[in-house]
Formats: C-alpha cells, sequence, structure tokens
C-alpha cells in the first residue's frame, strides 16, 4: 500500500483519512525548540467536501488515496446514474446521486466536466466554471424594465434557479457562473 | 520556470536585520558582556533527541583518514568552555543548522543569539532577556511571568507534573485536537509538547512578552533540577505573540550529571532509531574543571525580526530561505 511521510506533505496531496480519501489544503510544521515537532494539516474530504484539521506527528507515515481527477463528458441520466465518457478513449464511467451532488443542476448533456475517481469510481462531479443554459420559466410580467436594478428569479433547463435581470425572457440563453451560481450575461446562440 | 534568484526578504526586512543585529551588539556593549565566535564545525554533536544534525567531512593536512563533523546546532558548548575557562559574561549571534525543520516559522539554517550572565540564575536572567527586547522597540514593554504549571492551569485547567498520559489525551481531544484514533506519541513530554504547542504557545505573549518558567524535570535539557515538590528543572521560554523566541536555563555545572544526560539521550536516540552523536569530551572536562554560576539563553534573531517587522513567514525576513539557499 503507498504511504507518504509527513516530509512529503504539500498542498493538493491525497491521503486516506478515517477511510474517507481526502486532499491537503494547509500544511503547517510546528515543533517547540527542545520537543516534540508535529504537522498540522488542514484538509478536504473529497467525498463529502468538508473541510478537516488533524494534527501528525512528525515523520511518521499515512496511507496514500487513489485519487485522479478526470475531465470527462457528461452523457445522460438513466434515472439512477449520470453517465460520463473520456473523449479520447471512449471509456464510461457512471457517477451515482452522492458524487454528483448539489453539481447536478449545472449537467448538460455534452458539458465537459471534472470527475474525481478513487479506486476507479467517481465520488464527485465539478461542473464546468461556466455554463450556457436556457431559460425555462421566469416571471414575463416585468417586460420594458431595463433598469437592470432588483431582479428576479430564472429556473434554467437543468433546473437551477439564478437571479437574473429583469429583461430576462423565457427562452433567452443565459451565461452562468457555477462556482458562485450567479449570472453573467445573455450567450448568443450558436 | 525561471530560478528565483531575487531575495525573498524585501530590502526593508534586509535594513532592519542589520539595524537589529546593531542594536543587539549595543545592548550588550553597553552591559559589559564579550562577543565571542566559536567553531560551526565540530567533531562533537547534539545528543538531544529533539534536534536533528547536518554532517560534513573533512580530510587534509592533519586528518587523512578524514574527520566527520557536524555543523552546531547552538554554540552552547563552546561557549561553556570560554565561560569555565575565565572569560566572564559572552555573547555570540551565529548561523547554526538544524536538519529536519522548515515551516512557516523554521528554516534549516538560521540565526541565534546566545548569551550567557555569569553569576545570574534563570530568573534573573529573564529580566535581563525582557531588557533586550524592550530596547529593540519603542512600543510599551509589558512582561508576563508564569510558571508552565501555571500556564496548564490557567488554559487547560490540569497539572502538567501529574496528570497521566490517558489525561493529556483526553484533554488534547476535549479542546479539538484532532487526532487519529491510533495516534501515538513516544513518551509523556510529546503529550505536554502537543497541548503546549497547539493550545497555550497561541494565546501567549499577545500583550506583551511572557515567560513561562520552572519546566517539568523531564524537560530539564541542560538546566540545573531543583529539588521542589515536584522537581522543576530551572529552565524558561519567551514567547511574544504566540512566537516562540528564546530558551533559557539556569546552567548544569555538575560534569557528572551532564554525562548522565547525554548517555540518556544516547539511549532515547537508539530506541527511536535515530544517529548515535558524538557526545562532547570537551565540555565534560570543563564542567568537571568548573563552570561558574551562570544562565545562558538562545534566542532566534530570525523570529524576533519577524515580530518587530510584523512578518508572518520566516521567508520574508531571510534574504535566501532554503529553497533559494
Amino acid at each position: 500500500m503507498a504511504s507518504y511521510s509527513t516530509n512529503e506533505f504539500k498542498g493538493g496531496l491525497k491521503l486516506m483519512l478515517d477511510g474517507d480519501p481526502c486532499s491537503i489544503i494547509e500544511n503547517e510544521f510546528v515543533k517547540p525548540g527542545k520537543g516534540q515537532a508535529f504537522n498540522r494539516v488542514k484538509l478536504r474530504n473529497l467525498k463529502t467536501g468538508r473541510v478537516i484539521e488533524r494534527t501528525f506527528k512528525s515523520g511518521e507515515s499515512v496511507e496514500a488515496a487513489d485519487v485522479i481527477e478526470l475531465e470527462l463528458q457528461y452523457l445522460y441520466n438513466d434515472g439512477e446514474f449520470w453517465h460520463f465518457m473520456d473523449p479520447d478513449s471512449f471509456e464510461q464511467y457512471q457517477a451515482d446521486e452522492k458524487a454528483v451532488g448539489e453539481s447536478v443542476k449545472w449537467l448538460k448533456e455534452q458539458d465537459v466536466c471534472t470527475i474525481t475517481l478513487w479506486n476507479g469510481t467517481p465520488i464527485s462531479v465539478t461542473p464546468p466554471n461556466f455554463v450556457i443554459l436556457a431559460v425555462t420559466d421566469t416571471d414575463p410580467g416585468l417586460k420594458g424594465d431595463t433598469s437592470g436594478g432588483g431582479g428576479k428569479p430564472a429556473t434554467l433547463e437543468t433546473g437551477a434557479v439564478v437571479r437574473v435581470p429583469l429583461f430576462i425572457q423565457i427562452g433567452e440563453v443565459l451565461k452562468v457562473d457555477t462556482r458562485s451560481g450567479e449570472y453573467v450575461s445573455r450567450a448568443k446562440e450558436d | 520556470m525561471a530560478t528565483p534568484w531575487e531575495p525573498a526578504a524585501s530590502f526593508a526586512n534586509i535594513r532592519a536585520r542589520a539595524k537589529l543585529l546593531a542594536d543587539i551588539r549595543a545592548y550588550f556593549q553597553n552591559t559589559g558582556v564579550l562577543e565571542v565566535e566559536t567553531p560551526v564545525c565540530s567533531a562533537a554533536g547534539t545528543t538531544d533527541p529533539a534536534i536533528e544534525s547536518f554532517s560534513s567531512h573533512y580530510t587534509g593536512p592533519g586528518y587523512p583518514e578524514g574527520l566527520t563533523c557536524y555543523l552546531h546546532t547552538s554554540p552552547e558548548f563552546p561557549m561553556k568552555r570560554l565561560l569555565a575557562a575565565g572569560s566572564g559574561s559572552i555573547y555570540q549571534i551565529c548561523k547554526v543548522f538544524r536538519a529536519a525543520e522548515s515551516g512557516p516559522r523554521h528554516n534549516p539554517e538560521f540565526t541565534l543569539l546566545e548569551w550567557y550572565r555569569v553569576g545570574y540564575d534563570h530568573l534573573r536572567l529573564m529580566d535581563d532577556v525582557s531588557g533586550l527586547i524592550c530596547s529593540l522597540q519603542s512600543e510599551r514593554c509589558e512582561v508576563e511571568k508564569l510558571t508552565y504549571a501555571q500556564a496548564f492551569q490557567r488554559y487547560l485547567a490540569i497539572d502538567p507534573h501529574s496528570a497521566s498520559i490517558a489525561e493529556l489525551h483526553q484533554c488534547a481531544r476535549e479542546q479539538g485536537i484532532s487526532l487519529a484514533d491510533d495516534f501515538q506519541l513516544p513518551d509523556r513530554d510529546a503529550w505536554l509538547d502537543l497541548l503546549m504547542s497547539h493550545l497555550i504557545e497561541p494565546k501567549l505573549g499577545q500583550d506583551g512578552l511572557c515567560f513561562i518558567y520552572d519546566y517539568p524535570a523531564s524537560q530539564a535539557s541542560l538546566a540545573r533540577i531543583r529539588e521542589d515538590e515536584p522537581p522543576v528543572a530551572e529552565r524558561f521560554e519567551l514567547y511574544w505573540r504566540g512566537v516562540e523566541l528564546a530558551n533559557g536555563f539556569h546552567e548544569l555545572t555538575d560534569a557528572v550529571e551532564q554525562e548522565r544526560r547525554f548517555l540518556r539521550d544516547q539511549k532515547v536516540r537508539a530506541a527511536h532509531d535515530q544517529p548515535q552523536m558524538p557526545m562532547d569530551r570537551h565540555l565534560l572536562a570543563a564542567l568537571a574543571q568548573g563552570l561558574p554560576d551562570c544562565a545562558g539563553v538562545a534566542l532566534g534573531v530570525d523570529r524576533l525580526l519577524m515580530l518587530l517587522s510584523g512578518a508572518q513567514h520566516i521567508n520574508d525576513v531571510l534574504a535566501f530561505p532554503l529553497e533559494r539557499a
């Protein structure tokens, strides 16, 4: 089983902690002049996304996590799994509801997402930073107001609800930032 | 990628270092302490299991078979030989070297200010340390002194002299230190170090200088032990804004006890698969001849400069830290 010594710790290193794969965010070396050295580490649990802290005795070894990230194209949802494909090898992967999590509201067929695999199985799905999606529902009553002030909710084709300017109408296509969940601009249709 | 040839520290901090060194020298000049130099490279090394030494090699005139020598981790041993020879109070500013230490407050090569005052004990030396640091800055200089036991009592409500490993472990968990279920440490002192470094140290010296003194006898290092109940080591550490800045001792003068501690260190090193270090016979001979009653302290100059200049990382005050050295 592969393992890492605390001397190898740095941001991005993937470790197993309490049975879950984690990624190091921050590693701090702590040592009293005349005493025991420690590594105080901040990590992200890659399954839950939660940030945790952990103290290690300097010099100890920790099991490595077999984690890789792939850029995969979203194909379709069969009701239970979301299917993705490697556009180069055509290899397919299926992610369950837990892995897809909150990202589900941004998934549009053919978009390329970042999939984190642990031991070959998807554990998380990150949508592109920007997606282009059509508005399927929004309050039409405010047509003509171009002040841009305020805003209103709009439902997009993937189910996401974002705040948009008052002039946006059903059927329009928008560019949205998935990290903040915020409207960026109208998008031109190809 | 371009080679990072430029200094890591700003020129403001490089100039602040030059001023700090000049100010320190002026303080000792004014108080009658002699500046000395001692070897960086020595055939003897520190046996302290918590400190790892760099080693180097000399082959040439006098040593056809070659000589392994160790870069000093502090100039303590040769400075005590000067004291035993009758130097009177002395100080030294030098680079020291510690393998396996690198982080926001550690660079494996760093600048140490070490000084000894003949006729002082650790309590009187603490006043000298605060006298120096207060002379280096213009802010109001508050000084607080807590025994090791008082600090543990105040911040963790636990007695560091009597608590068992199980109690220290439970305290660590209750106070929110996140540890693996099978987390282990080599001894009780390492558990005290865990609590000190994670829970107490960050709170010390937030309103001025904070001295912690009278350490557990098991952490005496090179300090004398006073036979109180419980016995305590006449040792102190200085903290300022949560940073460990200096470590001082009322110095052990007993050669037999010193050798016993060296041998105990070697046993601990052997038990943890650490290399055996050649102990300093010159020091033992000097102690046998007679070290005057004295107290000594080592102060991290880079950390002091960090605190004076508001730097968050030691690299901000080093022209060329390890990655650029």
